[in-house]
Protein backbone atom coordinates (compact mmCIF):
# COMPACT_ATOMS: atom_id res chain seq x y z
CA UNK A 1 0.00 0.00 0.00
CA UNK A 2 2.97 2.31 0.44
CA UNK A 3 3.79 2.12 -3.21
CA UNK A 4 0.35 2.96 -4.38
CA UNK A 5 0.36 6.20 -2.41
CA UNK A 6 3.56 7.38 -4.01
CA UNK A 7 2.41 6.27 -7.43
CA UNK A 8 -0.70 8.36 -6.94
CA UNK A 9 1.30 11.39 -5.84
CA UNK A 10 3.44 11.13 -8.96
CA UNK A 11 0.45 10.65 -11.24
CA UNK A 12 -1.29 13.67 -9.71
CA UNK A 13 1.82 15.78 -10.17
CA UNK A 14 1.93 14.69 -13.81
CA UNK A 15 -1.78 15.32 -14.40
CA UNK A 16 -1.29 18.80 -13.02
CA UNK A 17 1.08 19.46 -15.87
CA UNK A 18 -1.64 18.40 -18.33
CA UNK A 19 -0.47 14.83 -18.87
CA UNK A 20 -3.63 13.04 -20.03
CA UNK A 21 -2.06 9.59 -19.98
CA UNK A 22 -1.00 9.99 -16.36
CA UNK A 23 -4.47 11.18 -15.41
CA UNK A 24 -6.01 8.21 -17.20
CA UNK A 25 -3.63 5.89 -15.34
CA UNK A 26 -4.64 7.49 -12.06
CA UNK A 27 -8.32 6.85 -12.77
CA UNK A 28 -7.53 3.34 -13.99
CA UNK A 29 -5.62 2.76 -10.77
CA UNK A 30 -8.66 3.84 -8.76
CA UNK A 31 -11.19 1.72 -10.67
CA UNK A 32 -10.30 -1.74 -9.27
CA UNK A 33 -10.01 -0.28 -5.78
CA UNK A 34 -13.41 1.34 -6.01
CA UNK A 35 -14.79 -1.90 -7.48
CA UNK A 36 -13.48 -3.85 -4.51
CA UNK A 37 -14.85 -1.25 -2.10
CA UNK A 38 -18.36 -1.26 -3.59
CA UNK A 39 -18.56 -5.01 -4.33
CA UNK A 40 -17.90 -5.76 -0.72
CA UNK A 41 -20.76 -3.54 0.34
CA UNK A 42 -23.36 -4.32 -2.34
CA UNK A 43 -24.82 -7.65 -3.43
CA UNK A 44 -25.44 -6.81 -7.07
CA UNK A 45 -22.23 -6.51 -9.13
CA UNK A 46 -24.06 -4.28 -11.63
CA UNK A 47 -24.87 -1.81 -8.83
CA UNK A 48 -21.27 -1.87 -7.74
CA UNK A 49 -20.07 -1.16 -11.28
CA UNK A 50 -22.55 1.72 -11.59
CA UNK A 51 -21.14 3.21 -8.41
CA UNK A 52 -17.57 2.72 -9.63
CA UNK A 53 -18.46 4.77 -12.70
CA UNK A 54 -20.38 7.39 -10.74
CA UNK A 55 -17.46 7.78 -8.39
CA UNK A 56 -14.97 8.09 -11.23
CA UNK A 57 -17.16 10.77 -12.79
CA UNK A 58 -17.39 12.55 -9.43
CA UNK A 59 -13.61 12.36 -8.99
CA UNK A 60 -13.35 14.00 -12.38
CA UNK A 61 -16.03 16.69 -12.05
CA UNK A 62 -15.06 17.55 -8.47
CA UNK A 63 -11.30 17.37 -9.00
CA UNK A 64 -10.85 21.06 -8.24
CA UNK A 65 -11.93 20.37 -4.65
CA UNK A 66 -8.87 18.16 -4.16
CA UNK A 67 -6.00 19.95 -2.52
CA UNK A 68 -2.80 18.39 -3.95
CA UNK A 69 -0.95 19.26 -0.74
CA UNK A 70 -3.07 16.71 1.15
CA UNK A 71 -3.20 12.90 0.85
CA UNK A 72 -5.40 11.58 -1.94
CA UNK A 73 -6.95 8.59 -0.16
CA UNK A 74 -9.23 10.49 2.28
CA UNK A 75 -10.55 12.59 -0.58
CA UNK A 76 -11.38 9.60 -2.78
CA UNK A 77 -12.77 7.72 0.19
CA UNK A 78 -15.00 10.69 1.07
CA UNK A 79 -16.41 10.69 -2.46
CA UNK A 80 -16.92 6.92 -2.59
CA UNK A 81 -18.65 6.86 0.78
CA UNK A 82 -20.90 9.76 -0.22
CA UNK A 83 -21.88 7.93 -3.41
CA UNK A 84 -22.59 4.74 -1.44
CA UNK A 85 -24.80 6.59 1.08
CA UNK A 86 -26.52 8.35 -1.82
CA UNK A 87 -27.15 4.97 -3.46
CA UNK A 88 -28.82 3.59 -0.32
CA UNK A 89 -30.84 6.78 0.06
CA UNK A 90 -32.15 6.58 -3.49
CA UNK A 91 -33.15 2.98 -2.91
CA UNK A 92 -34.98 4.03 0.21
CA UNK A 93 -32.78 1.77 2.31
CA UNK A 94 -31.79 3.10 5.70
CA UNK A 95 -28.31 1.79 6.19
CA UNK A 96 -25.49 2.98 8.29
CA UNK A 97 -22.25 3.30 6.38
CA UNK A 98 -19.56 3.19 9.04
CA UNK A 99 -16.67 5.56 8.77
CA UNK A 100 -13.52 3.58 8.15
CA UNK A 101 -9.90 4.53 7.87
CA UNK A 102 -9.53 6.31 4.55
CA UNK A 103 -6.47 4.23 3.67
CA UNK A 104 -8.73 1.18 3.36
CA UNK A 105 -9.85 2.24 -0.06
CA UNK A 106 -6.34 1.99 -1.44
CA UNK A 107 -5.68 -1.28 0.31
CA UNK A 108 -8.76 -2.90 -1.19
CA UNK A 109 -7.89 -4.03 -4.65
CA UNK A 110 -8.33 -7.09 -6.79
CA UNK A 111 -5.18 -6.49 -8.77
CA UNK A 112 -1.75 -5.32 -7.83
CA UNK A 113 0.29 -3.43 -10.35
CA UNK A 114 3.57 -5.27 -10.08
CA UNK A 115 5.44 -3.54 -12.87
CA UNK A 116 4.80 -0.03 -11.65
CA UNK A 117 5.70 -1.09 -8.15
CA UNK A 118 9.15 -2.08 -9.36
CA UNK A 119 9.45 1.28 -11.12
CA UNK A 120 8.48 3.06 -7.99
CA UNK A 121 10.96 1.23 -5.80
CA UNK A 122 13.64 2.20 -8.27
CA UNK A 123 12.54 5.84 -8.03
CA UNK A 124 12.41 5.78 -4.26
CA UNK A 125 15.82 4.21 -4.07
CA UNK A 126 17.21 7.37 -5.67
CA UNK A 127 16.08 9.47 -2.72
CA UNK A 128 18.42 10.05 0.21
CA UNK A 129 17.40 7.82 3.14
CA UNK A 130 16.47 10.75 5.35
CA UNK A 131 14.12 12.29 2.78
CA UNK A 132 12.63 8.95 1.92
CA UNK A 133 11.95 8.24 5.60
CA UNK A 134 10.25 11.59 6.07
CA UNK A 135 8.16 11.12 2.95
CA UNK A 136 7.05 7.65 4.01
CA UNK A 137 6.15 8.79 7.52
CA UNK A 138 4.07 11.74 6.41
CA UNK A 139 2.50 10.42 3.22
CA UNK A 140 2.08 6.76 4.06
CA UNK A 141 1.97 6.35 7.80
CA UNK A 142 -0.17 9.42 8.22
CA UNK A 143 2.01 11.20 10.77
CA UNK A 144 1.77 14.97 10.86
CA UNK A 145 4.80 16.90 9.72
CA UNK A 146 5.34 18.02 13.31
CA UNK A 147 5.43 14.39 14.49
CA UNK A 148 7.57 13.08 11.69
CA UNK A 149 10.14 15.89 11.53
CA UNK A 150 12.12 15.06 14.72
CA UNK A 151 12.28 11.37 13.79
CA UNK A 152 14.48 12.29 10.87
CA UNK A 153 16.31 15.18 12.45
CA UNK A 154 14.37 17.97 10.78
CA UNK A 155 12.79 21.04 12.31
CA UNK A 156 9.14 21.38 11.34
CA UNK A 157 9.84 24.16 8.86
CA UNK A 158 12.77 22.34 7.30
CA UNK A 159 10.67 19.18 7.04
CA UNK A 160 8.00 21.05 5.09
CA UNK A 161 10.57 22.35 2.65
CA UNK A 162 12.28 18.97 2.37
CA UNK A 163 8.97 17.22 1.76
CA UNK A 164 8.01 19.67 -0.93
CA UNK A 165 11.38 19.30 -2.66
CA UNK A 166 11.27 15.53 -2.38
CA UNK A 167 7.87 15.30 -4.03
CA UNK A 168 8.96 17.73 -6.69
CA UNK A 169 12.13 15.84 -7.53
CA UNK A 170 10.19 12.59 -7.43
CA UNK A 171 7.65 13.77 -9.96
CA UNK A 172 10.43 15.36 -12.02
CA UNK A 173 12.27 12.05 -12.18
CA UNK A 174 9.05 10.28 -13.11
CA UNK A 175 8.53 12.82 -15.87
CA UNK A 176 12.08 12.27 -17.08
CA UNK A 177 11.53 8.50 -17.13
CA UNK A 178 8.37 8.89 -19.16
CA UNK A 179 10.11 10.79 -21.95
CA UNK B 1 -20.68 1.85 -20.83
CA UNK B 2 -17.51 0.03 -20.00
CA UNK B 3 -15.51 1.56 -17.20
CA UNK B 4 -12.35 1.60 -19.34
CA UNK B 5 -14.14 3.67 -21.99
CA UNK B 6 -15.44 6.02 -19.35
CA UNK B 7 -11.92 6.56 -18.03
CA UNK B 8 -10.62 7.19 -21.54
CA UNK B 9 -13.36 9.79 -21.98
CA UNK B 10 -12.68 11.51 -18.68
CA UNK B 11 -8.93 11.60 -19.22
CA UNK B 12 -9.34 14.06 -22.08
CA UNK B 13 -9.25 16.91 -19.58
CA UNK B 14 -6.58 16.21 -16.99
CA UNK B 15 -5.45 18.35 -14.11
CA UNK B 16 -5.90 18.97 -10.43
CA UNK B 17 -5.96 22.77 -10.28
CA UNK B 18 -6.18 22.79 -6.48
CA UNK B 19 -8.96 24.43 -4.46
CA UNK B 20 -7.54 27.95 -4.74
CA UNK B 21 -9.35 28.78 -7.95
CA UNK B 22 -12.70 27.73 -6.56
CA UNK B 23 -12.05 29.69 -3.40
CA UNK B 24 -11.23 32.81 -5.40
CA UNK B 25 -14.47 32.46 -7.34
CA UNK B 26 -16.37 32.13 -4.08
CA UNK B 27 -14.75 35.30 -2.74
CA UNK B 28 -15.28 37.14 -6.02
CA UNK B 29 -18.97 36.33 -6.42
CA UNK B 30 -19.96 36.76 -2.79
CA UNK B 31 -17.97 40.03 -2.94
CA UNK B 32 -20.00 41.20 -5.93
CA UNK B 33 -23.17 40.44 -3.96
CA UNK B 34 -21.79 42.29 -0.93
CA UNK B 35 -21.02 45.30 -3.10
CA UNK B 36 -24.57 45.35 -4.39
CA UNK B 37 -25.82 45.08 -0.80
CA UNK B 38 -23.59 48.02 0.17
CA UNK B 39 -24.86 50.11 -2.74
CA UNK B 40 -28.46 49.28 -1.96
CA UNK B 41 -27.87 50.18 1.70
CA UNK B 42 -26.33 53.54 0.85
CA UNK B 43 -28.85 54.46 -1.86
CA UNK B 44 -32.06 53.24 -0.25
CA UNK B 45 -31.40 53.40 3.49
CA UNK B 46 -28.69 56.09 3.42
CA UNK B 47 -25.37 56.19 5.28
CA UNK B 48 -25.32 56.40 9.08
CA UNK B 49 -25.59 60.06 10.10
CA UNK B 50 -22.32 60.08 12.07
CA UNK B 51 -20.28 58.70 9.15
CA UNK B 52 -18.53 62.10 8.80
CA UNK B 53 -17.17 61.88 12.35
CA UNK B 54 -14.26 59.84 13.64
CA UNK B 55 -16.44 58.16 16.27
CA UNK B 56 -18.93 57.07 13.63
CA UNK B 57 -16.26 55.68 11.33
CA UNK B 58 -14.58 53.92 14.25
CA UNK B 59 -17.87 52.35 15.29
CA UNK B 60 -18.54 51.24 11.71
CA UNK B 61 -15.07 49.71 11.41
CA UNK B 62 -15.35 47.92 14.73
CA UNK B 63 -18.67 46.36 13.76
CA UNK B 64 -17.36 45.57 10.28
CA UNK B 65 -14.40 43.77 11.85
CA UNK B 66 -16.71 41.43 13.74
CA UNK B 67 -19.11 40.76 10.88
CA UNK B 68 -16.25 40.26 8.39
CA UNK B 69 -14.71 37.78 10.82
CA UNK B 70 -18.01 35.86 10.78
CA UNK B 71 -17.95 35.94 6.97
CA UNK B 72 -14.35 34.71 7.00
CA UNK B 73 -15.27 31.82 9.29
CA UNK B 74 -18.07 30.97 6.85
CA UNK B 75 -15.71 30.96 3.90
CA UNK B 76 -13.19 28.78 5.73
CA UNK B 77 -15.93 26.40 6.84
CA UNK B 78 -17.44 26.19 3.35
CA UNK B 79 -14.03 25.36 1.92
CA UNK B 80 -13.49 22.53 4.38
CA UNK B 81 -17.02 21.15 4.20
CA UNK B 82 -16.86 21.24 0.40
CA UNK B 83 -13.77 19.07 0.28
CA UNK B 84 -14.29 15.34 0.88
CA UNK B 85 -12.06 13.98 3.60
CA UNK B 86 -11.18 17.38 5.07
CA UNK B 87 -11.78 18.26 8.71
CA UNK B 88 -13.82 21.26 9.73
CA UNK B 89 -12.41 21.52 13.25
CA UNK B 90 -10.41 24.71 12.68
CA UNK B 91 -13.20 26.85 11.22
CA UNK B 92 -15.74 25.49 13.72
CA UNK B 93 -13.43 26.46 16.55
CA UNK B 94 -12.96 29.93 15.06
CA UNK B 95 -16.72 30.34 14.71
CA UNK B 96 -17.38 29.22 18.29
CA UNK B 97 -14.73 31.65 19.55
CA UNK B 98 -16.43 34.50 17.69
CA UNK B 99 -19.86 33.60 19.02
CA UNK B 100 -18.79 32.87 22.60
CA UNK B 101 -16.49 35.92 22.62
CA UNK B 102 -19.39 38.05 21.39
CA UNK B 103 -21.72 36.73 24.08
CA UNK B 104 -19.13 37.34 26.81
CA UNK B 105 -18.63 40.92 25.56
CA UNK B 106 -22.42 41.37 25.59
CA UNK B 107 -22.73 40.18 29.17
CA UNK B 108 -19.82 42.37 30.28
CA UNK B 109 -21.29 45.43 28.57
CA UNK B 110 -24.74 44.92 30.04
CA UNK B 111 -23.38 44.16 33.51
CA UNK B 112 -21.56 47.48 33.57
CA UNK B 113 -24.63 49.66 33.12
CA UNK B 114 -27.52 50.16 35.55
CA UNK B 115 -30.15 47.44 35.38
CA UNK B 116 -32.84 49.88 34.25
CA UNK B 117 -30.89 50.87 31.13
CA UNK B 118 -30.03 47.37 30.01
CA UNK B 119 -33.14 46.72 27.94
CA UNK B 120 -32.74 50.06 26.14
CA UNK B 121 -29.09 49.36 25.41
CA UNK B 122 -29.82 45.91 24.08
CA UNK B 123 -32.81 46.90 21.96
CA UNK B 124 -31.37 50.16 20.57
CA UNK B 125 -33.67 51.86 18.10
CA UNK B 126 -33.79 49.27 15.33
CA UNK B 127 -33.69 45.82 16.89
CA UNK B 128 -36.66 44.59 14.91
CA UNK B 129 -35.49 45.87 11.52
CA UNK B 130 -31.83 44.90 11.76
CA UNK B 131 -31.99 41.08 11.42
CA UNK B 132 -34.55 41.33 8.63
CA UNK B 133 -32.48 43.87 6.72
CA UNK B 134 -29.39 41.67 7.05
CA UNK B 135 -31.31 38.60 5.88
CA UNK B 136 -32.79 40.52 2.94
CA UNK B 137 -29.48 42.06 1.88
CA UNK B 138 -27.87 38.67 2.47
CA UNK B 139 -29.79 37.23 -0.47
CA UNK B 140 -27.68 39.37 -2.79
CA UNK B 141 -24.50 37.57 -1.72
CA UNK B 142 -26.15 34.22 -0.97
CA UNK B 143 -27.43 33.60 -4.50
CA UNK B 144 -24.16 34.04 -6.43
CA UNK B 145 -22.15 32.31 -3.68
CA UNK B 146 -24.52 29.33 -3.74
CA UNK B 147 -24.16 29.02 -7.50
CA UNK B 148 -20.37 28.88 -7.19
CA UNK B 149 -20.71 26.49 -4.24
CA UNK B 150 -22.41 23.95 -6.50
CA UNK B 151 -18.90 23.15 -7.70
CA UNK B 152 -17.92 22.06 -4.20
CA UNK B 153 -18.30 18.43 -3.15
CA UNK B 154 -19.91 18.64 0.30
CA UNK B 155 -20.53 15.34 2.04
CA UNK B 156 -23.11 17.23 4.15
CA UNK B 157 -24.86 19.62 1.74
CA UNK B 158 -26.99 21.36 4.40
CA UNK B 159 -23.97 22.13 6.56
CA UNK B 160 -22.06 23.47 3.58
CA UNK B 161 -25.11 25.58 2.68
CA UNK B 162 -25.13 26.99 6.21
CA UNK B 163 -21.45 27.91 5.82
CA UNK B 164 -22.23 29.71 2.56
CA UNK B 165 -25.09 31.47 4.36
CA UNK B 166 -22.71 32.49 7.12
CA UNK B 167 -20.39 33.98 4.51
CA UNK B 168 -23.26 35.85 2.82
CA UNK B 169 -24.77 36.97 6.14
CA UNK B 170 -21.45 38.26 7.46
CA UNK B 171 -20.97 40.27 4.28
CA UNK B 172 -24.48 41.71 4.23
CA UNK B 173 -24.23 42.59 7.94
CA UNK B 174 -21.06 44.51 7.09
CA UNK B 175 -22.91 46.32 4.30
CA UNK B 176 -25.86 47.07 6.59
CA UNK B 177 -23.39 48.61 9.07
CA UNK B 178 -22.94 51.45 6.56
CA UNK B 179 -26.47 52.54 7.46
CA UNK B 180 -27.03 51.39 11.03
CA UNK B 181 -25.84 53.84 13.69
CA UNK B 182 -26.22 51.49 16.66
CA UNK B 183 -22.97 51.48 18.62
CA UNK B 184 -23.60 48.98 21.45
CA UNK B 185 -21.62 45.75 21.40
CA UNK B 186 -24.64 43.90 22.75
CA UNK B 187 -26.76 45.17 19.87
CA UNK B 188 -24.16 44.02 17.36
CA UNK B 189 -23.76 40.57 18.85
CA UNK B 190 -27.46 39.84 19.37
CA UNK B 191 -29.25 41.51 16.45
CA UNK B 192 -26.56 41.45 13.77
CA UNK B 193 -25.77 37.95 14.99
CA UNK B 194 -29.39 36.95 14.61
CA UNK B 195 -29.48 38.33 11.05
CA UNK B 196 -26.32 36.42 10.14
CA UNK B 197 -27.64 33.22 11.72
CA UNK B 198 -30.94 33.61 9.87
CA UNK B 199 -29.02 33.90 6.60
CA UNK B 200 -27.03 30.80 7.56
CA UNK B 201 -30.27 28.92 8.30
CA UNK B 202 -31.65 29.93 4.92
CA UNK B 203 -28.37 28.82 3.37
CA UNK B 204 -28.73 25.42 5.08
CA UNK B 205 -32.25 24.98 3.71
CA UNK B 206 -31.16 25.92 0.19
CA UNK B 207 -27.92 23.95 0.42
CA UNK B 208 -29.73 20.76 1.38
CA UNK B 209 -31.44 20.95 -2.03
CA UNK B 210 -28.95 22.53 -4.42
CA UNK B 211 -25.58 21.35 -3.08
CA UNK B 212 -26.26 17.64 -3.63
CA UNK B 213 -24.06 16.05 -6.23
Amino acid sequence: MEDIDLQIQSLIALSQTGDKAAYGRLLALMAPRLRAYFSRRLQDPADAEDLVQETLIAIHTKRETYNPALPFAPWVYGIARYKLIDHFRRRGVRRHVPLEAAGEILAESDTEAGATRADLNRLLARLPARQRGLLEDVRLRGLTIAEAAPRHGYSEGAAKVALHRTLKSLSASVAADED
Amino acid sequence: MKTEDLIAGLALEPGFPGPRQLERKLILWSGVGALMAALLTLLVLGPRPDMDQIAGVASFLGKAGYTLALAGAGLWLARRLGQPGARAKGPLLALSLLLVGGLIATVVELARIPAGERAGQLMGHSAMICPLAILGLGLLALCPAMIVARRLAPVRPAAAGAAIGLLAGGLSATAYGLHCAETAVSFLVIWYGLGVLATAALGAAIGARVLRW
